[in-house]
C-alpha cells in the first residue's frame, strides 16, 4: 500500500508538468486550431526566467569585511549581495532564498509578452495553413527560441534551488498513518503538484465562470458562428495564447528546482506532452489534464523494481507504448472530440 | 533510356556527372588562400553529403509524395548502422553484407511500423512514428543492451568472431579489399583534391537509388502516392486501395534510411543509440523541406546545405572573424563581430532555425521554389515572359511530365 | 428477391438509415434497371445523398441491404465497391488539384486496369500508352483536351465537374450515380452536359442522377423516384410523376412543372 502510493507520489510531478504543458497545448489548438511545437520552448523559457531571477538576486559585488580575516591575516573580501545592501540582510537572504516562486512575478508578464508577440507577429499568419506547415514553423521557433538561451545561459544546465523551507525531504507516510520513513517525498514537488493543481484549476475556473472564458468555449465548438455574433473571437484567441504561455512559462519556473533548466529541456518535454495530448484525445482540455497525470503516474510505476524484473525495460517506453495503444484502439484518444484534425 | 524520357535521362547524367566531380568543385579555394576553410572537399564531409542525400531522398518518397510526415525515420537509420556493425563482428570488415542486411532489417523494420502508423493519418501519424522511434531509441539505451552495447555505442572488439576474417585482411571497413578510408591526393598548383574510395562507394550507390527515386517518381505509383496526398478519400471512391500503396511507400523509405545508416556505420565502423533519436528525425524533416519536399533534387540540396553548414559555418569562431573584419575600424569591427558571432560557430543552430522558419513562412517549396522564382524573374525582366506564371511555381511539385 | 426478370442491376432493399435519433432514410426499395437512368429527386434533406452514399458504401445502413449485382455491397470498403463497377461523381468536385488534368483522369484507369492495388513503381508513366491514349480521347469527349495538362487545381468549377465526369467514364463502370452533375453550372455548361450525358445513355450506360434542375432530369431521366422526408413518396416514369398531384405538394409546393 505505502509502496503504491510513494509511486503515485512520484508520478504526480512529471505528470503535473505534462499536465500544465498539455493544458496549453490543448487550449492554443482548441482556440486557434494550431498545432504548436513551440510550446515546450516557452516551458524552458520559464525556467529560465527562474534561473534569471536567481542570477538577479544573486548578482554581488566585492566588499571588504573589516570584522573579518582570511589565513593571511589580512582583511577579508567577501561576496556582497546588492539585495542584501539595498534591502538589509534579512530581507536580502528572504529574496534569495525564495527566488523560485519570486520568479514568477517576472514571469508572468514576460510569458504574456513572448506569447502574444509570438502569435501576432507569426502564429496568425498560419492560420489557414496546413497543419503540417503550422508543425514546421513552430519547430523551427522553437528552435530557434532553445539557441538564443544558450547564447545567454550556456549548454550546461544550472542548478536553481527550492526555497530552504521546501528543500528537504517530507515523511508523507507518518502524516496518513503509515510506519514513519516508508513514504517520503521531496517537499518541493509536493508543492509543484499543488500548484500545479492550483494552476489547472484556475484555467478551468476562468474558462467556466467569466464571460470571457464563456464566449472561448463557444468559439472552440464553432468559431463562425461566434464571429456573426459580432464578437471579436480573434482577439480573445490572441489572450489565450498569452495565457497558454503563462501557464506552460509558470510551469517551467516551478520545475526549475526538480530539473536543473538546459536549453533543450523544452523539446524532451514537448515530445512527452504530445504524446500526452494525443492520448488524452486533440482538442480536449480535460483530456490532456487526465492523460498528463495518467502518463506520469504510469510511467513512475514503471520504473518499479519489481514490475522492471516482469517486463525489462517497460519504464523506457511505457508512454509510447501507451500511444500507441491508444490511438489504435481510440482513435480521438480518452476524451477526444469528433472530426478534430481528421480529414 | 534506361525507362527514363530524354529530359530526365539528361538530368540523370548531370546528377551523375556533378556527383563524381564532387571532390573537384567542393574545393574551389587554394589551400594557401584565406578562403580554404570554405572548401568541403574532405571525404568526411562528401560522404555525408551522399549519405544524407540518401537518407532524405528516402524520406521524400513518403512525405513529398504522399505528404505523411514521419517524426521517427531515425529509427530506421540506426537500425541500418547496427546491422552493419553487428556484419562486422561476426564475419569480417567487408561492408557487403552488413549493407544487404541494414536494408532487409529496416524494410522489416519499416513493415511493421508502418503497418501499425498508417492506420492513422495527419498529426496522429506523426505522432504514431515519433513514439516508435523514441520507443527504439530508450530500448536501444536499455533492454537491447547486448544487441546495441548501450551507451557505450557499438563496435567491434579483438574477441569478436568475425569468422570469416582472413590473415592480412584489412582491419577497417572494405569492399572486398578496396579499403574505404583510402584517398589519393592529387595537387594541381595550389589546389589539393582528395579523391577517397569511401566517396566513391557512397557516391555510387547513391546514384542508383537517386535512378531507383527517379523511375518511382514517374511511374504510375508515384502518381498514386500524389494523388493520395492531395485527395486520399477520392482515390478510394475510384477503386484504388491506398492503404498498401501508402505501406508500399512507408518500406521503401524506411528502407533508404536503412541503407544511409548502413553507409554511416561503413565509413565509420561503430554506431550509437544517438541516431535514433528524434532530433535525428527532426534533422531530414528540415533538409526535406529546406530543399522543397517532392521535388527530386531539392532535398538533397537541402541536405548538402546543412551538412555543408555544420560542418563549415560552425567552425567560424570569434580569431576568424576578427581576422575577416580586421580592415574595419576597431569599434565598427566589434560591432560587427559581436553582431555576427551569435550566428556562427556555436550558434549555426541559430542560424538553421531562423533560415527554415523563413523558408516555411515564404518558401514553402523549398530552395527549389526560390530558383524558379529567381529564374522566373530573369525571364521576365528578358522578356521570356512565360505565359504560365502560376504554374511555374507549382510545377516544382512534380518537374517534368 | 426476383431478380433477373427486367435485368435489375441495383437492388436497395428496405433501407434504414437512422443517425441518432433522426430519421435520414426509411423503408427504402429501389430497382435499378439495367440501361436505365434513374433520377432522385426531392427536396432539401430528403435524404438523398445519404441514400447515395449508403450506396457508395460511405454510410451503413441501419437496416436493408444493397444489393449490386447479386453482390452486397453493406460493409465493403468503397474500393471494393468501385471495383465491382461503381462509379460515383461527386456534389462538390473532389478531385487530384496537383496533378495534371490527364493524370486525374488516368489514375482511375489504372484502378480498373490492375485492379485496386499493383506494385508498379518501376514502370513508368509515360509508356502507359493505353491508358494515356483512352484518357485523352475521353477528355476529347468531355471538351477538356486541350487542357490536359494543366493542373487540375487551376480548372474552373464547371471544368472540373467535367472532368470528374471524365474520370467515371474512363472506369466504364456498370453503374455511374451523379450527385447533382449540374449544380453551380452556367446554362451553357449545363447544356452540354446534359448533351454529354444523352450521348453516355445512347451507350447503355446505367445511372442514378440526383439532381434539383428539372430541366435536366426531365431531359435524362427513364424513371424518377421523389423522396421526402427520408421515403419514397412516388415512383414511376417521368410523366406520372409529374402529374403526381402527391409529388406536386411535397416537392413543388403544388407549383406546376
Amino acid at each position: 500500500m505505502d509502496a503504491i502510493i510513494l509511486q503515485i507520489l512520484n508520478g504526480l510531478d512529471k505528470g503535473s508538468a505534462y499536465a500544465l504543458i498539455a493544458l496549453g497545448l490543448t487550449l492554443i489548438f482548441g482556440t486557434l486550431g494550431v498545432v504548436n511545437f513551440a510550446h515546450g520552448a516557452l516551458f524552458m523559457i520559464g525556467a529560465f526566467c527562474a534561473v534569471t531571477v536567481q542570477k538577479l538576486v544573486t548578482l554581488s559585488f566585492e566588499e571588504v569585511d573589516p570584522t573579518r580575516t582570511d589565513f593571511l591575516g589580512n582583511p577579508l573580501k567577501v561576496q556582497m549581495p546588492y539585495v542584501d545592501a539595498l534591502f538589509g540582510p534579512s530581507a536580502g537572504e528572504f529574496l534569495i532564498n525564495w527566488s523560485v516562486p519570486l520568479a514568477i512575478v517576472l514571469a508572468i508578464p514576460v510569458m504574456l509578452v513572448v506569447g502574444i508577440t509570438m502569435e501576432r507577429g507569426l502564429i496568425k499568419h498560419f492560420y489557414k495553413r496546413p497543419h503540417a506547415e503550422q508543425i514546421l514553423v513552430t519547430f523551427g521557433l522553437a528552435i530557434v527560441l532553445q539557441e538564443i538561451v544558450r547564447y545567454f545561459f550556456g549548454a550546461n544546465p544550472i542548478p536553481t534551488g527550492a526555497p530552504s523551507a521546501f528543500a528537504g525531504p517530507m515523511d508523507i507516510g507518518a502524516i496518513l498513518g503509515f510506519t514513519p520513513g516508508t513514504v517520503i517525498y521531496p517537499y518541493w514537488r509536493f508543492v509543484y503538484f499543488i500548484f500545479s493543481a492550483i494552476v489547472i484549476g484556475g484555467v478551468f475556473a476562468f474558462l467556466q465562470f467569466t464571460t470571457f472564458g464563456m464566449v472561448v468555449r463557444a468559439g472552440m465548438n464553432d468559431r463562425e458562428t461566434v464571429g456573426l455574433l459580432g464578437i471579436n473571437i480573434d482577439r480573445r484567441f490572441t489572450i489565450m495564447f498569452g495565457i497558454a504561455a503563462v501557464v506552460a512559462g509558470m510551469a517551467g519556473v516551478m520545475y526549475a528546482p526538480i530539473l536543473s533548466p538546459n536549453f533543450h529541456m523544452g523539446m524532451d518535454f514537448l515530445v512527452l506532452s504530445f504524446v500526452v495530448v494525443v492520448v488524452g484525445g486533440m482538442g480536449s482540455l480535460p483530456g490532456a489534464v487526465a492523460a498528463g497525470f495518467l502518463l506520469g503516474i504510469l510511467q513512475s510505476f514503471a520504473s518499479m523494481n519489481e514490475v522492471k524484473s516482469l517486463i525489462p525495460g517497460i519504464d523506457q517506453v511505457i508512454i509510447y507504448l501507451v500511444a500507441i495503444i491508444v490511438l489504435l484502439t481510440r482513435p480521438r484518444g480518452l476524451m477526444g472530440r469528433r472530426g478534430v484534425m481528421e480529414e | 533510356m534506361l525507362g527514363l524520357s530524354r529530359k530526365d535521362t539528361g538530368f540523370l547524367i548531370a546528377v551523375i556527372c556533378l556527383t563524381l566531380a564532387t571532390p573537384i568543385f567542393l574545393q574551389p579555394f587554394p589551400e594557401t588562400s584565406s578562403l580554404a576553410q570554405f572548401n568541403a572537399g574532405y571525404p568526411d564531409l562528401m560522404q555525408r553529403f551522399a549519405i544524407y542525400g540518401i537518407f532524405v531522398m528516402g524520406f521524400n518518397i513518403l512525405f513529398g509524395l504522399t505528404g505523411y510526415l514521419s517524426f521517427g525515420h531515425a529509427a530506421f537509420l540506426g537500425v541500418g548502422s547496427y546491422s552493419v556493425v553487428w556484419m562486422y563482428k561476426l564475419l569480417d570488415y567487408n561492408v557487403l553484407p552488413g549493407l544487404v542486411l541494414a536494408v532487409i532489417m529496416s524494410g522489416i523494420f519499416a513493415l511493421f511500423i508502418g503497418f501499425v502508423s498508417l492506420r492513422r493519418s495527419g498529426i496522429y501519424f506523426s505522432i504514431l512514428t515519433l513514439a516508435f522511434a523514441q520507443m527504439s531509441y530508450n530500448l536501444a539505451y536499455s533492454v537491447f543492451t547486448p544487441l546495441t552495447n548501450g551507451e557505450t555505442g557499438l563496435q567491434v572488439y579483438l574477441n569478436d568472431p568475425q569468422v570469416l576474417m582472413s590473415e592480412g585482411a584489412p582491419t577497417s571497413p572494405h569492399l572486398f579489399g578496396l579499403v574505404m578510408n583510402e584517398s589519393a591526393k592529387v595537387a594541381v598548383g595550389d589546389w589539393i583534391f582528395t579523391f577517397n574510395v569511401g566517396y566513391y562507394f557512397t557516391a555510387i550507390i547513391a546514384i542508383l537509388v537517386f535512378y531507383l527515386s527517379l523511375r518511382i517518381f514517374r511511374s504510375p505509383f508515384g502518381m498514386i502516392l500524389r494523388a493520395i496526398k492531395t485527395n486520399r478519400n477520392r482515390l478510394n471512391y475510384a477503386g484504388i486501395n491506398t492503404k498498401p500503396y501508402m505501406l508500399t511507400a512507408f518500406v521503401i523509405s524506411g528502407m533508404y534510411a536503412g541503407l544511409a545508416g548502413g553507409l554511416l556505420a561503413a565509413m565509420d565502423p561503430l554506431t550509437g543509440a544517438q541516431r535514433m533519436q528524434w532530433t535525428a528525425s527532426g534533422e531530414v524533416v528540415l533538409m526535406a523541406i529546406l530543399g522543397g519536399a517532392g521535388t527530386m533534387m531539392g532535398p538533397i540540396l537541402g541536405a548538402g546545405f546543412i551538412k555543408y553548414f555544420e560542418n563549415i559555418f560552425s567552425k567560424i569562431n570569434e580569431s576568424v572573424l576578427h581576422q575577416w573584419f580586421g580592415w574595419m575600424p576597431d569599434g565598427v569591427q566589434d560591432f560587427v563581430i559581436g553582431v555576427v558571432s551569435p550566428f556562427v560557430g556555436e550558434g549555426w543552430h541559430l542560424t538553421l532555425g531562423l533560415l527554415f522558419m523563413v523558408v516555411v513562412i515564404f518558401l514553402p517549396g523549398g530552395i527549389v521554389q526560390g530558383a524558379l522564382l529567381v529564374v522566373g524573374m530573369f525571364r521576365r525582366r528578358n522578356g521570356h515572359d512565360g505565359p504560365k506564371k502560376q504554374e511555374s511555381a507549382s510545377s516544382a511539385a512534380q518537374p517534368a511530365e | 428477391m426476383s431478380t433477373t426478370e427486367k435485368n435489375i442491376v441495383l437492388h436497395v432493399d428496405d433501407v434504414h438509415k437512422t443517425f441518432g435519433g433522426l430519421h435520414a432514410l426509411a423503408d427504402i426499395d429501389l430497382q435499378i434497371e439495367e440501361g436505365k437512368t434513374h433520377a432522385i429527386i426531392g427536396p432539401n434533406g430528403a435524404g438523398k445523398s445519404t441514400l447515395l452514399n449508403v450506396v457508395v458504401g460511405r454510410l451503413s445502413p441501419t437496416r436493408g441491404a444493397v444489393v449490386f449485382n447479386g453482390e452486397v455491397l453493406t460493409g465493403k470498403a468503397p474500393h471494393q465497391i468501385n471495383q465491382l463497377g461503381i462509379a460515383r461523381v461527386f456534389q462538390t468536385p473532389e478531385i487530384f488539384p496537383d496533378l495534371s488534368v490527364l493524370q486525374n483522369v488516368m489514375a482511375p484507369a489504372f484502378a480498373k486496369r490492375d485492379g485496386s492495388f499493383k506494385l508498379n513503381f518501376l514502370s513508368s508513366l509515360e509508356r502507359q500508352t493505353d491508358i494515356r491514349d483512352e484518357a485523352e480521347h475521353i477528355l476529347h469527349d468531355v471538351g477538356l483536351y486541350e487542357r490536359r495538362n494543366t493542373h487540375a487545381g487551376a480548372l474552373s468549377r464547371g471544368d472540373k465537374r467535367r472532368m470528374e465526369l471524365a474520370m467515371c467514364l474512363i472506369q466504364h463502370p456498370r453503374l455511374l450515380l451523379l450527385d447533382e452533375p449540374t449544380a453551380g453550372m452556367s446554362r451553357h455548361d449545363t447544356n452540354t452536359t446534359i448533351a454529354l450525358l444523352q450521348k453516355i445513355k445512347e451507350r447503355g450506360m446505367t445511372k442514378i442522377i440526383i439532381e434539383h434542375d428539372m430541366h435536366v432530369v426531365f431531359s435524362l431521366a427513364d424513371r424518377i423516384s421523389v423522396l421526402a422526408g427520408g421515403r419514397i413518396i412516388a415512383e414511376g416514369e417521368p410523366e406520372e410523376v409529374r402529374s403526381n398531384p402527391k409529388v406536386q405538394e411535397a416537392y413543388l409546393g403544388g407549383a406546376h412543372l
